[in-house]
């Protein structure tokens, strides 16, 4: 610590180091934050790319643009693509910026694993993304990756995927106790753990649940790549092993991660409603222990997602019932941002237009898994076009539209000006009606019938699936103009004063904007 | 606060849609024909109300203060915080709702689970990319493949009616009777779905699975398989024909004479035309699916078979590798899906046909002892 410390002193003066070697040594806290939510993005576009090419397939019933092989690629590196390259990314790059700047700390506790832990992503990605090229073709087995189909029948890319895997589980986990280094141990004097700010208080508990459950991926690659490489038999029922443990440890990791992909949205909404609506977040208390036992909870429900596999009733029961509890924290956590609002004095710039629009889709994303906990109706529902409205809902205007709100809340901090807010709300409406245009009528499409990953459909789904592909153009089209909003924030526009919203709280507000390159020398002190 | 109110009605009757004729478009679940499915159904609209009932009330306060507690309408804002009774109401409140959903819930999964006392019993298992339906108390068994011309897929033909739901073989089984399914799968997971019935179970394979249900409607229920198991898991539909009892009984019978026959055929004297002609079927619905129509493959995962070397001169293993398959890849072994007239047939068909000439002659007999000599 101390010689970290020294270094750090000596440079203070210094602003940032010149050219690319910036980049590539820095370990300042802010410049990696911006480097992961760059990448984010790049992989956001990426990814999103990937999903039109699924939405053009699937405007009209026959096989059109591509064909099914290359369809399964789509399908498997678009689910990859944003789950780990721009979801949990962006969030771990709000993390960066915003966690020192929140509890008033110099930087994050581990600079030079911060840097590491960045700079394996792009390298894991570039693994990812080469299998494209490579004969076989890219990873074609869902971003679930059942065994056998990714193990015995996988394409020759697989031990490359599950090499990527590891590497961006090795990048998560560093960044996971970064966090909690931080948070546990750089607090400024005064400040309790019941007075940290929630965003803070969400990615604590997020990176427990990352540390507990990216071993467990790691475990569950590594019997793949042993069942590929090496002649074992763990997922091979011709060896004496078992297809169906593959799913339980897989989703042993998949349920948490499917928070993980959310609390920190929580957190940040939560800083951003009662901004906007001029009055202190309601219930404090509650909100923070409903995230605990979100977290805590969702270790015991993973097998929600094996409805349909066969396991025994009792353990069917049990399953459904966990589920079904995991609402009531949901709920008042709802509650609780509703609450805020009501009586308040509310403005709609666009994080709040964010912020609402989350609230009001993730419940509905809320309602649908209330539905699927349901084990009888999921039989119904499962591997159906339900099932995929019902993750988008929780996901695009869940995680991504709280990483949107979270952006344009800080943006002004970042780079000392203010974006442009009629372009802003202007993204705001095109998102808000792409994205209910795509996904709303999945839901529709669902409850007709209509299997998950599929690249050709039966006529009666023809319908609603062009309308859905209508709006997921839209909703792909309307992402660049959210580059040049930013863009053009970077360049210029009209200052920003140390803390551009009159309601915000916190002290990352009692800085200047944007944030000089080193911040809190002194530690604030905390009433 | 009147001025509000006039102001919300006007907003709601705006939202509120002109009468929209959905009639091609299906919104909501099917309460199919049996009885799991109608409780399932029931189950599915009493969860879809709660929930409509829940986003009533927090959208309406949510929309409410969005109305009325602007900023730009000079609106103060108050400065309460918490309030410890609020809050317990809507934690235990939500509680007892879902408590209340559980039992229906629970009961209907009991009786989903209770496979005692069928009557008749399916075994289905799994294909990359077909269904197998074997009654296991009868002695038959056959395959149901997508019978959709490729064509149609490919736009070059007008759709039908059923376009991607229908087969050659459909699964029959009699009505009013307990019909016991067991699942399992050959190569990789897939998921038996028909949604009138109320029935999905994942085929796995190593595994069987019990599933069952009574239909008492006789008709047609179309299906798909819904575990993602490869690149043609969009093309392996599930076909039930539920017929009156005698007409069942009926075609039993027939199923069981067809099998017997397809038996003597195996000692029958074949020319090699007719085995070409046989074998050009065979391998449509069996082989085409990978190796392609032309033989030319899809490599690296799909070798050709046009002017491949094992085609072309290694008559034992060409042999072998259809009856045994390959471990390891997407090679299936054939030995036990198709007949030994098939195998015959399409090993021949494989070596004569796309300018392969060989010459050669695969008959029934040297299939039928080379599988015994195993
Ligand atoms: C009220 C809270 C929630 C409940 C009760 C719930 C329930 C469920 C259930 C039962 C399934 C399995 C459906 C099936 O495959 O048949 C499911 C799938 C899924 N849920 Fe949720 N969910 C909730 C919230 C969330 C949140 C907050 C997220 C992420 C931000 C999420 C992401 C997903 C994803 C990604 C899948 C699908 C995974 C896949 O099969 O590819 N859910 N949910
Ligand atoms: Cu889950």
């Amino acid at each position: 610590m101390s010689a970290v410390a020294d270094t750090h002193a000596q440079e203070h003066h210094h602003g940032p180091a010149k050219g690319i070697s910036r980049w590539l040594l820095t370990t300042n806290h802010k410049d990696i934050g911006t480097m992961y939510l760059v990448f984010s993005f790049a992989m956001f576009l990426l990814g999103g790319t990937m999903a039109m090419v699924i939405r053009a397939e699937l405007f009209q019933p026959g096989l059109q643009i591509v064909n099914p092989e290359f369809f399964n690629q789509m399908t498997t590196m678009h689910g990859l693509i944003m789950v780990f390259g721009a979801v949990m990314p962006a969030f771990v790059g709000l993390a960066n910026w915003m966690l020192p700047l929140m509890i008033g700390a110099p930087d994050m506790a581990l600079p030079r694993m911060n840097n590491w832990s960045f700079w394996l992503l792009p390298c894991a990605f570039l693994i990812l993304v080469s299998t494209l090229f490579m004969e076989g073709g890219a990873p074609n087995f869902g971003w679930t990756f059942y065994a056998p189909l990714s193990t015995t029948y996988g394409p020759p890319s697989t031990t490359f995927f599950i090499f990527a895997v590891h590497i961006m589980g090795i990048s998560s986990i560093m960044g996971a106790i970064n966090v909690i280094a931080t948070i546990l141990n750089l607090r400024a004097p005064g400040m309790t753990l019941m007075k940290m700010p929630l965003f803070v208080w969400t990615w604590l508990i997020t990176a427990f649940l990352l540390i507990a459950v990216m071993p467990v991926l790691a475990g569950v690659v590594t019997m793949m790549l042993m069942d590929i490489n090496f002649g074992t038999s763990f997922f091979d029922a011709s060896g004496g092993g078992d297809p169906v443990l593959f799913q339980h440890v897989f989703w042993f990791f998949g349920h948490p991660e499917v928070y993980i992909m959310i609390l920190p949205a929580f957190g940040a909404v939560s800083h951003i409603i009662p901004a906007f609506s001029r009055k202190p977040l309601f219930g404090y208390a509650s909100m923070v222990y409903a995230v605990g036992a979100i977290a805590l909870l969702s270790f015991v429900v993973w097998a929600h997602h094996m409805f349909t596999v066969g396991i025994p009733i009792a353990g069917q029961l049990f399953f459904m019932y966990a589920t079904m509890l995991i609402a009531v924290p949901t709920g008042v956590k709802v509650f609780n941002w509703v609450a805020t609002m009501f009586r308040g004095a509310l403005s709609f710039e666009a994080p709040m237009l964010f912020a609402v629009a989350f609230v009001i889709l993730f419940t509905i994303g809320g309602f649908s898994g209330l539905m699927l906990a349901i084990a009888p109706a999921d039989f119904q529902y499962h591997d159906t076009y339900f099932v995929v409205a019902h993750f988008h809902y929780v996901l695009v205007p869940g995680a991504i539209f709280g990483i949107f709100a979270s952006a344009y809340f800080w943006l002004p901090k970042w780079t000392g000006h203010m974006y442009d807010e009629t372009l802003a709300k202007t993204h705001f409406w095109l998102s808000f009606v792409g994205m209910n245009l795509a996904f709303f009528p999945m839901h529709f499409l669902g409850l007709a019938g209509m299997p998950r990953r599929i690249p050709d459909y039966a006529l009666q789904f023809a319908d609603f699936n062009m309308v859905s592909s209508v709006g997921a153009f839209m909703f792909g089209a309307t992402q660049l103009l959210f580059l040049l909003i930013v863009v053009k924030c970077v360049r210029g526009g009209k200052k920003a004063s140390a803390k551009p919203w009159d309601g915000a709280e916190g002290l990352e507000w009692t800085v200047p904007s944007p944030a000089p390159y080193h911040t809190f020398a002194t530690p604030p002190e905390v009433k | 606060m009147r001025v509000h109110a006039q102001r919300a009605g006007a907003l709601l009757g705006g939202l509120a849609f002109p009468a929209w004729s959905f009639a091609d478009w299906t919104l909501n679940l099917t309460p199919g024909v049996t009885s799991t499915s109608n409780e399932i159904y029931s189950l599915h609209m009493i969860i879809l109300w709660i929930c409509v009932a829940i986003g009533i009330v927090v959208f309406g306060v949510m929309f409410w203060s969005i109305f009325a507690h602007r900023k730009s309408q000079g609106h103060k804002p108050a400065n309460f915080h918490e309030n410890t009774l609020v809050e317990i109401l809507w934690t235990v409140i939500p509680f007892i709702i879902l408590v209340v959903m559980a039992i229906p819930a629970t009961a209907t999964l009991v009786d989903m689970y209770d496979t005692d006392e069928s009557e008749v019993d399916i075994k289905v298992t799994g294909y990359q990319w077909k269904w197998q339906y074997e009654y296991i108390n009868e002695d038959f068994g056959y395959f149901s493949n997508l019978s959709t011309p490729r064509a149609q897929i490919n736009n070059q033909q007008k759709k039908g009616e059923n376009y991607l739901l229908e087969v050659d073989n459909p699964l029959v089984i009699p009505v009013g009777k307990k019909v016991r399914f067991l699942l399992t799968a050959n190569d990789v997971i897939h998921s038996w779905w028909v949604p009138e019935f109320g029935v999905k179970k994942d085929a796995i394979p190593g595994f069987i699975n019990e599933t069952w249900t009574r239909v008492d409607k006789p008709g047609i229920y179309r299906g798909q398989c819904t575990e993602l198991c490869g690149k043609d898991h969009g093309f392996m539909p599930v076909v039930v024909k539920a017929v009156p009892e005698e007409e069942y009984t009926m075609w039993v019978a027939e199923q069981k004479e067809a099998a017997a026959k397809e038996r003597e055929l195996t000692q029958k004297e074949w020319t090699l035309e007719e085995l070409m002609e046989r074998g050009e079927t065979a391998y449509q619905t069996a082989c085409a699916a990978c190796h392609q129509a032309d033989g030319s493959g899809m490599p690296p995962a799909f070798p050709a078979l046009k002017g491949s070397q094992m085609v072309l001169e290694d008559i034992a293993g060409h042999i072998d590798i259809v009856v045994n398959g390959k471990s390891g890849t997407a090679m299936q072994a054939f030995g036990n899906q198709l007949s030994e007239v098939d195998l015959a047939a399409v090993i021949t068909y494989e070596r004569n046909a796309w300018g392969n000439n060989t010459g050669d002659m695969v008959t029934p007999k040297e299939i039928f002892d080379y599988k015994n000599e195993q």
